[in-house]
């Protein structure tokens, strides 16, 4: 039963539990992508980074695959790791900026411009459809193919596979496929909108709130925030369909 | 070999007697997967769908899981080696003495990209990281012999030329 300490607080958990479970246990917030209970750690995404160690010998190790260790003395939100998140997360979102899952992350640390230029893939290679193709739906049918640069989840030999049974599982868990939000539409590569979103929605209507709804349709809190901020071409830092729909209302 | 292939797609229980002895060798483990793919290039010189189906079942592997180390390896082709092999060095000095304009012409020529083979099965065009011979850069190997200072004019025509002569033969 190894005894860590996350952020200054003790916690003994079972052996081989991760350092990301111990902390979660905990209560810590640790942002993670290719991670899913019920599914193997991947350590794809590195979005779970923290600091592990004192001092100089402090490295940066993805959580969800480091065990937890006797004496280990972890911290979860330190400078340096908050600068490695903001990192990945523009990275991220350069690569599939149409992906709300990303923008959303983008959004809640403070990634407010990617300095990379937007590649429009369809694919992270977070690994979550290969997973959950093997683990959870017992089919195995996709898999990663090539290597580097040119590597990709298919089948094999690109055709139809006999294992498949179109169950649907890769797509319910992408990341990037699914819940397309206006991203790939707005001028920048972060969107930004959710970013200055404020609630402002609840003055309109009784009880209707973004979330309930694809973001920002309403456009209440975009106009909001132009009305506040006040900012020049306050407009075109703003998603697409935010946009248009504020040119309907009026 | 046109007949085995006939015979592994029905699926009948008489296999490539070159796959079963090479079964015969090993114990079926996941463990030998790279043993067995690299055993079976030797045999065809490349990856046959049918012999990797059939190697998976017998190691247990899943086949997208041996497709994806067939992949991964740069060593495993698997598409049909050509009756000539046109190696162009991409490494780091034939790069900058210009092969990328040997390669684009040797694909333009042949029709074919890096890693695949022509439709008539005369030539396969493939890169390699360096050969160590920097010096004469670009550096286009054609089975075997080395050809240095490659213009992109040179190795259109060391492509072309004995394309011409195979048709004479004819």
């Amino acid at each position: 039963m190894p005894t860590l300490k996350i952020d200054g607080l003790d916690v003994t958990v079972d052996a081989g539990t991760s350092v990301l479970e111990a902390a979660r246990f905990l209560g810590l917030e640790i942002p993670t992508l290719c991670h899913e209970d019920g599914l193997e750690a991947y350590g794809g995404c590195r979005l779970c980074v923290v600091e592990v160690g004192q001092g100089d010998k402090s490295r940066l190790v993805s959580s969800c695959t480091y065990p937890a260790e006797d004496g280990l003395a972890v911290r979860t939100n330190t400078k340096r790791v908050a600068r490695t998140r903001k990192m990945l997360i523009e990275l991220l979102v350069s690569l599939v900026p149409s992906s709300k899952v990303l923008q959303d992350l983008a959004a809640k640390f403070g990634a407010q411009k990617s300095r990379f230029k937007p590649k429009h893939e369809d694919c992270i290679l977070c690994g979550l459809c290969v997973r959950m193709c093997k683990e959870q739906m017992m089919s195995g049918a996709i898999e990663f193919v090539g290597r580097g640069q040119k590597r990709r989840i298919t089948t094999p030999f690109d055709k139809k596979s006999e294992l498949c049974r179109t169950c649907g599982g890769c797509m319910y868990i992408c990341p990037v496929c699914t819940l397309r939000c206006q991203g790939p539409n707005a001028p920048t590569t972060v969107c930004g909108s959710c970013l200055t979103l404020e609630p402002t929605c609840i003055d309109h209507y009784d009880d209707y709130m973004c979330y309930l709804g694809p973001t920002g349709v309403c456009g209440t809190c975009v106009s909001e925030k132009k009305h506040k901020g006040g900012e020049s071409g306050g407009d075109k830092e703003l998603c697409h369909t935010a946009n248009t729909t504020q040119q309907q209302r009026r | 070999m046109k007949k085995n292939k006939t015979k592994t797609t029905k699926g009948s229980e008489a296999g490539d007697p070159r796959l079963d002895r090479i079964f015969k060798s090993y114990e079926g483990r996941a463990r030998d997967t790279v043993s067995v793919l690299q055993d079976i290039q030797d045999v065809y010189g490349y990856l046959p769908e049918d012999a990797l189906r059939k190697a998976s079942v017998f190691l247990g592997v899943p086949l997208p899981e041996i497709f994806g180390v067939a992949t991964f390896y740069r060593m495993f082709r698997l598409n049909a080696p050509g009756k000539h092999t046109v190696t162009a060095c991409v490494g780091t000095a034939c790069h900058v003495r210009g092969v990328t304009r040997v390669v684009d012409e040797l694909s333009r020529t042949l029709g074919v990209e890096p890693g695949q083979t022509t439709p008539d099965g005369n030539y396969s065009l493939e890169t390699v990281a360096c050969l160590g011979c920097c010096a004469i850069g670009p550096v286009v190997v054609k089975d075997g012999q080395y050809h240095g200072n490659v213009t992109p004019q040179g190795a259109r025509k060391l492509v072309e030329k004995p394309a011409r002569t195979a048709e004479v033969a004819k």
